[in-house]
């Protein structure tokens, strides 16, 4: 489904990824981790088209995402749930929620109240709050919303960066659950996380990032039991669920 | 002061006032979308009147005011494709200086097209010294189609910003630029119509307003600094602290005549906007919080 290949990205002067390459499959939980400015956020952002690549091809579904500009790109099914959650802060929750649904084709808009339904059955606390500002939710229910705006368009890959950062243990629990169970629902998941436990114990594969390279990949037993993951990523886990 | 003197000047500042809410709401439009002051607002309200009164001698004037709002959008669409749009790295204050600088370029223009005489629409129904009775005052009626144009555009904006799925994109870049460019919104797109929306409405309200407070090349100005005092004393950004502002700006205007001189009338408006910007820099009605998730 996804498919990258010597992907060079950075800002400006600043080459930030080497030569990374990596592929997701249809149907998968693909774990990125790395530790802190390793490049985690730069990939999904190139990958987004928010960060522009300078060499390399980024192929999803038969087609070269970094010919596309940013907007165009949530329209072929390949959706960010940002670092930091984003929320329109200013806007109700239900507003949110429908702006995630504008990369639907216009004559599919009329799902949109279906694909509500769904949102709210997996976020049951969104429809609570569905007339409240998302700017006045608790940061667990931001990270739904934000979760639950970038299904809306029943994309065909979620990427998530960092879903579980600053939310208390229980919270990281339901969280990882959710992306469980979008697996078993047919979702693709890209999940970057500093929670590297967590985020291999439900990924099939992932690909561990060292100052923008992968330097390990596999899967996700076999990071698991890695002796050089355990010592980097699994040693002391501060998020630990 | 009679009581009747009194509303006579309320009656006044109320027709002001409401001018000078639709160009606050121009700024806000623009500034909600982009972060900059659009230095050119006042511009618009100019074409509005002058390109109406020059297409009122060929056609209707229903026709004519039409065709002036219409061709002012596309002034407005223009100034964002080929200015904006093209800046190479966009800051607030690059887009800002741009602004100033077809501010300049549009009243020149105007100059060279209608020259430097006063102009002004007739009275859509009427002459200057029909009146209708409203209770103890007498009006135009002219200003019932200002006060009433200006209420109507208001309620609808409102209306469009709330309630259509594309006000809500357009308020979703305003909130959040990265935000909305993941939920696939064309940004830029979003600009643009900012721009055509602020000048559509500029324009209409030069054209209704043109037969009380005539049309002339440079006329923008004056306004464009009224409305900046009302989008600050409102708070920026935010539409209905401008009608409050709007309103509240016309009506102290409009009392100020019967202390100072009538030449002073700016002076009042610049000395209001310095009273605001020492007391409450966020407006009366805007809020630091909100203030601060904005750039400018
Ligand atoms: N907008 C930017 N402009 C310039 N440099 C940036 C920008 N964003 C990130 N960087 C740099 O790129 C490198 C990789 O950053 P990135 O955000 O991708 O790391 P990360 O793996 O996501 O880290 P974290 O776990 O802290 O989120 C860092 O050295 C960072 O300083
Ligand atoms: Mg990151």
């Amino acid at each position: 489904m996804l498919k990258i290949r010597n992907l060079e990205a950075g800002y400006g002067k600043l080459r930030v990824l080497r030569k990374v390459s990596m592929h997701v499959s249809a149907g998968e939980i693909v774990a990125i981790i790395g530790a802190n400015g390793s490049g985690k956020t730069t990939l999904l952002g190139a990958i987004s088209g928010l960060v522009g690549a300078t060499s390399g091809e980024i192929r999803f579904q038969d087609e070269d995402l970094t010919l596309l500009s940013a907007s165009r790109i949530p329209a072929r099914g390949c959706v960010l749930v940002p670092e930091g959650r984003q929320v329109f802060a200013a806007m109700t929750v239900e507003e949110n929620l429908l702006l995630g649904g504008h990369p639907l084709a216009r004559e599919k808009r009329g799902e949109l109240d279906g694909l509500l339904a769904h949102q709210y059955e997996l976020f049951p606390i969104l429809r609570e709050r569905r007339k409240q500002l998302a700017g006045t939710l608790s940061g667990g229910e931001q990270q739904m919303l934000a979760m639950g705006r970038a299904l809306m368009s029943r994309p065909s890959l979620v990427m998530m960066d960092e879903p579980s950062t600053g939310l208390a243990p229980l919270i990281v629990r339901d969280i990882f659950a959710i992306i469980a169970r979008l697996r078993q629902e047919g979702n693709t998941v890209l999940l970057v996380e500093q929670n590297a436990k967590a985020a291999l114990a439900i990924a099939d594969r992932g690909y561990v990032l060292e100052t923008g390279k992968v330097i390990i990949q596999g899967p996700a037993e076999d990071l698991l039991a890695n002796r050089d993951v355990q010592r980097a990523y699994l040693g002391r886990e501060k998020l630990e669920g | 002061m009679t009581s009747e003197l009194f509303l006579q000047y309320l009656v006044a500042g109320i027709t002001y006032g409401s001018i000078y809410t639709v160009v606050a709401i121009g700024f806000n439009i623009i500034y909600n979308t982009t972060g900059i002051i659009n230095f050119s607002q006042g511009e618009f309200v100019m074409l509005g009147g002058m390109v109406a009164i020059t297409l009122h001698n060929f056609m209707a004037l229903p026709l004519a005011i039409l065709l002036a709002v219409l061709i002012t959008m596309a002034v407005g669409a223009a100034i964002e494709m080929l200015f904006i749009r093209r800046l190479r790295s966009p800051s607030v204050l690059r887009m800002i200086i741009v602004t100033i600088g077809v501010s300049i370029l549009i009243r020149e223009v105007a100059l060279h097209l209608w020259g430097s005489g006063v102009r002004s629409l007739p009275y859509f129904i009427g002459n200057e010294i029909t009146t209708i009775k409203l209770g103890p005052v007498f009006v135009s009626p002219q200003v019932l189609w200002v006060v009433g144009t200006c209420l109507v555009m208001v309620v609808l904006l409102l209306l469009f910003f709330q309630a259509t799925s594309l006000g809500r994109e357009m308020r979703a870049c305003a909130a959040n630029r990265v935000a909305a460019v993941l939920c696939g919104i064309e940004t830029r797109n979003m600009v643009t119509l900012s721009f055509v929306l602020s000048a559509g409405i500029g324009a209409l309200a030069g054209a209704v307003v043109s037969p009380i407070t005539y049309s002339q090349y440079d006329n923008g100005t004056g306004l464009a600094i009224k409305g900046f005092t009302v989008a600050i004393l409102g708070g920026l950004g935010n539409s209905l602290g401008a009608v409050a502002g709007g309103l509240l700006l016309g009506v102290v205007e409009a009392f100020s005549v019967s202390v100072v001189p009538l030449a002073f009338q700016d002076a009042v408006a610049i000395a209001v906007l310095l009273l605001i910007l020492f007391v409450r820099p966020h407006g009366l009605f805007g809020s630091g919080a909100t203030a601060a998730m904005k750039e400018f």
